[in-house]
């Protein structure tokens, strides 16, 4: 009996915790996407009513809004190219990284491996912020290129869009470089050699037998990247100029400079089944498939 | 031979692609002149302004006592999940319960920001509490998102060690409270550490969800560093992550030393 009364105190503390302050705000968010906007403060009406009898009081007007807006779709689209453009250029580093970390000998293998993930233990802003530092007019890729002779005056560099990709390829690395590596640190080496022998070339080796091999952490790499760049607010801040809007900078502006709640709440509830829905069902779908199939 | 010239070619650029930024900060940190990008000469005059600098001490120090309670407070709630996911059966509505200790890790921060805001505000509303937004809010928050990082660290390791020893010790006579207190805690202590040192950075970091969940007399050190550095340089800033770079990267070398030493 009283093992009972310490397991429901075990799973309910952190169950009463995160309905409370997970569950309910985003059921919130919720809630204010379908209110009626108006001036005021709160800026929304209640969506029950009661005054002359009950009254369900809620409208599909700020989904319309924004979807037929192409401020609104263009910065998602925005974003989601910026999500795969990144997530490509973190994989095309990250993979040989990884590849040639996992073939090393393992006193090197580890010290290696707490090396790339040290930096992703540094402050996330300040290492956005040393982008600037290097990308300014002055800074010192441009000092770099001039002396060379490449190019005869600073280049822009800063504040575009190849920033913002250079800014979170450098920050998301380690977290594409951690799951190829442990993927690959799994697979036997051998099957390198024995194709090898068996008279496959480099090409067709990397093709045929450790590209298939590492789908399992290239999904798992590709995602853990992929879905916080979409929703990614303070690169495209820092390093970002106007060229292009993103969906972070647009749900933010909505809120604090807008002031319209429910737009915002739409645009949040929007994201969530858009962009991390789809994303959670591939992974269950997946981990599910891979289970079948043993890999 | 050849390939492995290759190999540590690879290897070098990238590890000179990922250090090298933040070389660049600290070098730039002991630049003389108020102008970031033009050298003038070697001083430790911004570690001085720095420490002189009222606005970044008092966020530092709101930044650390945030980080330190709610990683306590996730490190704690996040045990009872990994626990509950791993040794215990009847979870009501598990599917539910997992939804609620994962989904944290996927949703962006800015989503989550903007539904602990509007919470805040509509419970406030209703019974008239917070009645403003600071550092409570911001530690409620930080607690609801980083309990998912330690949960998953402790599922890990539950699900690693052998239940035998368990076992054993209840076979021997230990009832249910003492196992877990004498046998299963202690040997997932470093987990627990390592938890704990995640969820303090990952609060310590946060700008996001604190920017949302803010409010008069909690600025935090992101917050402040943010507005100084997001329309230009600020050398004083140099110094400051010079120093934190530092700080952060020992805290992360003592959470490898404890998230591997149950591995072995």
């Amino acid at each position: 009996m009283k093992n009972k009364l310490f397991e429901k105190y075990f799973v309910f503390s952190p169950y009463f915790w995160l309905v409370l302050f997970f569950f309910i705000p985003l059921a919130i968010i919720f809630k204010i996407s379908i209110s009626v906007s108006e001036w005021g403060m709160p800026p929304y009406q209640d969506i029950f009513l009661f005054d002359n009898g009950f009254k369900i009081n809620t409208t599909f007007e700020n989904y319309v809004y924004i979807f037929s807006d192409y401020y609104y779709i263009g910065s998602f689209v925005n974003s989601l190219i910026l999500a795969l453009i990144s997530t490509f250029f973190c994989l095309l580093i990250g993979f040989p990284l990884a590849f040639y970390i996992a073939t090393s000998n393992i006193r090197l293998r580890n010290i290696l491996l707490v090396l790339v993930v040290i930096p992703f233990w540094s402050s996330f802003l300040l290492r956005v912020y040393a982008w600037k530092i290097i990308l300014q007019n002055n800074g010192i890729l441009n000092v770099i290129l001039l002396n060379l002779g490449i190019t005869s005056e600073p280049l822009q560099l800063l504040y575009n869009q190849y920033a913002v990709i250079m800014g979170i390829v450098y920050t998301y690395l380690p977290l594409m470089i951690l799951p190829l590596y442990g993927y690959l640190n799994k697979f036997d080496l051998n099957l390198i050699e024995a194709s090898k022998d068996l008279g496959l070339n480099r090409i067709k080796t990397f093709f045929k037998v450790i590209l298939p091999l590492s789908v399992p952490g290239i999904v798992a790499g590709s995602l853990l990247v992929f879905i916080p760049v979409v929703g990614e607010f303070i690169i495209p801040e820092m390093l970002g100029g106007s060229d292009r809007l993103y969906y972070g900078k647009i749900l933010w502006e909505e809120f604090f400079v807008n002031r319209n709640w429910p737009g915002a709440s739409a645009l949040a509830f929007s994201g969530i089944i858009i962009l991390v829905l789809p994303i959670v069902i591939f992974q269950i779908l997946y981990s599910r498939w891979s289970q079948k199939n043993e890999i | 031979m050849k390939s492995s010239l290759i190999k540590s070619t690879v290897i070098f650029l990238g590890l000179f692609f990922l250090y090298f930024p933040i070389l660049v900060l600290i070098f730039y940190s002991f630049n003389e002149n108020k102008r970031v990008m033009v050298w003038k000469g070697f001083s430790l005059r911004w570690y001085n302004e720095l420490f002189n600098n009222e606005q970044i001490i008092e966020a530092f120090i709101i930044s650390i006592k945030i980080a330190a309670l709610s990683a306590t407070f996730a490190t704690i709630l996040g045990v009872m999940i990994g626990y509950s996911l791993v040794r215990i059966r009847k979870i009501p509505f598990k599917s539910f319960y997992i939804f609620l200790s994962s989904t944290p890790l996927v949703l962006p921060e800015l989503i989550l920001g903007l539904s602990m805001l509007l919470f805040f505000i509509s419970l406030n509303n209703v019974i008239g509490f917070p009645s403003s937004r600071g550092q409570l809010t911001i530690f409620i928050s930080h607690v609801t998102f980083c309990i998912a990082f330690v949960a998953i660290i402790i599922q890990a390791r539950l699900t690693d060690f052998n239940k035998n020893i368990e076992e054993a010790a209840m076979d021997l006579g230990y009832n249910y409270t003492k196992v877990l207190y004498k046998i299963t805690l202690p040997i997932i202590l470093p987990s627990i550490i390592a938890g704990w040192l995640l969820a303090f950075t990952i609060s310590l970091d946060d700008l996001v969800v604190a920017s949302f969940t803010t409010g008069p007399g909690a600025n935090t050190l992101p917050i402040v560093v943010f507005s100084k550095v997001r329309l230009g340089l600020s050398p004083e800033v140099n110094a400051l992550s010079a120093i934190l770079m530092f700080a952060l990267i020992i805290i992360g070398l003592f959470y490898f030393y404890f998230n591997k030493k149950f591995k072995h």
